[in-house]
């Protein structure tokens, strides 16, 4: 089985977020960037295939020479190749276009991605991948099993679970519970110094649409102090709540 | 040329969030100087959609679309917005809106935003207000492609009558076999219970809580609110509670009326998660955690007493307003 996982470089979560350029940048001053936690519990799935079941595993990134770290740490934990598509992920459909030529110059059976980036939270890329390739598809997927070209999938639903049964080419959008968290792999020494020599390969850019742009940016308003209610008087919250906030 | 809305039901009978899509859909056809066309999905009485501004329905009476199947809806969909000419596409921001809206863009070639939380700041052109960074801003974004697909976040909107009255035609989409090729085994919901994405109302519980064996009192004062109930990180980590209910960042985003913290201290990734939500209630012990600064309102005190206190004035408020 080869597996591609698409790894999204994004800030860190505990990143403040701040705008420049009157508003239509983000600021990236100061900010670490990381492996999109959704990417990361699957690229940690995918290590799992790799040791039992013998996979063989890319990670592919759309974006500029900044984020190089991010796959090489993806590279670390143990993925064999990585693919750079040397451009400015913009707009979900863009990049869904540029990972779909990807996936068809690399003929990958499974292609897991997160669910959404913690950044723009666009949540599309998997689903368009999927179309585009005419493949199978699972998003908010918590749990994986591949048997041959046969796959279970369980995806979160609104109050609950779903089991599917589906076949292999799959795309997946994974998030928390495809791994437990504490099954999240730090690289090591070895693994840091073995990836240094594994494959980098930056490509072009293929021509692609681009139907969303961001135009302006801006910052939640800032919130009003917050309104303390004795603890020996919790009446008085169920009267905010109800003739303040209107809210029961 | 009408505006299409996808109207998510359950077992024959509308969501309700069918309602808040329905009134962003005429808020834009207004707009767009044009009329509101729903999709159904084995909805037998599809009356109350006239309710909330649609004008024509599109009755699809299907069983082998009885379950959601997101690859099988989103081909249906697709016909449908060509056969009206539709060039603007309002979904939810439910589990399975947000699994169909991108095979659904793919298809028509569109331009898709989710996380929509106004009215389109214009029509022309077409621009929508969203959040971005997990809750911690929002970016303004043009969508420039012919076919524009909107995902409204929850209660972001709210349901909005406005009187019209809806003819209903059959619709019958042709569905290939290779729309079917993911199949659901088994659905697993606790029944009766109220779910984080369509609660008005979430109770939620940290570590504050010291074990699982306390969720009793979170438990109980969910059901005197009518909530759904959900948990921070550390606590779903440990297990005490499913994956399900963690709310934050890599968790559920809540957008409700109301979230009460209990024992909660506010970390910035679980505070992402619930700034969405209108009005915010803390209960917790330290007066310092960072979710204070977060919060309308807030009780510094030992949640093993302020909680019981609060469940019993609730059932004295529910019994006066009864």
């Amino acid at each position: 089985m080869k597996i591609l996982v698409c790894i999204s470089n994004v800030p860190d979560t505990t990143s403040k977020i701040n705008f420049t350029e009157g508003d239509t940048k983000f600021d990236t001053n100061g900010v670490q960037f990381v492996i999109n936690p959704n990417d990361e519990f699957g690229l940690t799935r995918a290590m799992w295939f790799k040791e039992k079941q013998g996979a063989e595993v890319h990670v592919a990134t759309v974006g500029g020479a900044q984020t190089e770290p991010t796959i090489r740490k993806a590279l670390a934990i143990g993925a064999d190749e990585a693919i750079r598509v040397n451009a400015e992920p913009t707009d979900g459909f863009f990049v869904a276009q540029q990972l779909a030529e990807v996936v068809k110059n690399g003929s990958y059976d499974l292609i897991i991605a997160g669910r959404e980036s913690i950044d723009y939270n666009g949540g599309m890329v998997p689903g368009i991948l999927a179309t585009l390739l005419d493949m199978n598809f699972v998003n908010t997927c918590i749990s994986l099993e591949v048997d041959g070209t046969n796959a279970t999938a369980i995806r979160e639903i609104d109050g609950g679970k779903e089991k599917i049964s589906t076949s292999l080419p799959l795309v997946i959008g994974g998030q928390k519970g495809l791994v437990e968290e504490s099954d999240l792999r730090i690289p090591n020494m070895r693994g840091i110094m073995m990836a240094r020599k594994k494959a980098l390969n930056v490509v072009e850019p293929v021509d692609a649409s681009q139907p969303t742009q961001d135009q302006k940016f801006e910052k939640p308003a800032p919130k009003g102090p917050v309104k303390l209610v004795d603890a020996d008087n919790v009446g008085e919250l169920v009267d905010l709540l109800h003739n303040e906030a209107k809210v029961i | 040329m009408s505006v299409l809305v996808y109207t998510e039901s359950e077992k024959g009978k509308f969501k309700k969030n069918a309602f808040e899509v329905a009134s962003y859909a005429h808020k834009v056809a207004q707009d767009l100087g044009t009329s509101v066309t729903a999709v159904t999905f084995n909805v037998e009485d599809n009356a109350s959609l006239g309710d909330y501004g649609v004008s024509k329905v599109l009755k699809i009476s299907n069983d082998q679309l009885a379950t959601f199947n997101a690859k099988a809806y989103a081909s249906a969909l697709a016909q449908a917005a060509e056969a009206e000419g539709a060039k603007v596409i309002i979904v939810s921001s439910s589990a399975d809106s947000k699994f169909l809206a991108p095979i659904l863009t793919a298809k028509l070639n569109g331009g898709y935003v989710p996380n929509v939380v106004a009215a389109p700041d214009s029509t022309s052109p077409f621009v929508v207000k969203r959040t971005a960074f997990s809750n911690k801003g929002f970016a303004h974004t043009e969508i420039t492609a012919d076919v524009k697909v909107i995902g409204v976040s929850n209660n972001a909107f709210g349901a909005v009558e406005n009187n019209t009255s809806a003819t209903v035609e059959d619709f019958s989409p042709s569905l290939a076999d290779d729309a079917f090729s993911t199949k659901s085994i088994e659905v697993d919901k606790v029944a009766g219970k109220v779910s984080i994405a369509d609660a008005d109302i979430v109770v939620s519980g940290g570590r504050g809580l010291k074990g699982p064996e306390n969720w009793g009192m979170i438990e109980e004062l969910a059901k005197v609110l009518g909530a759904a109930t959900a948990c921070s990180k550390p606590v779903s980590d440990m297990g005490w509670r499913p994956h399900g209910e963690h709310v934050g960042q890599t968790g559920k985003p809540v957008a409700s009326n109301l979230y009460i913290a209990i024992g909660i201290s506010g970390a910035i990734q679980h505070l992402a998660g619930v700034s969405a939500s209108k009005t915010k209630v803390v209960i917790n012990n330290d007066p310092e955690a960072p979710f204070f600064k977060a919060a309308d309102y807030g009780i510094v005190g030992d949640a093993f007493e302020v909680v019981p206190k609060l469940i019993e004035k609730l059932k004295e408020f529910k019994a006066q307003n009864a």
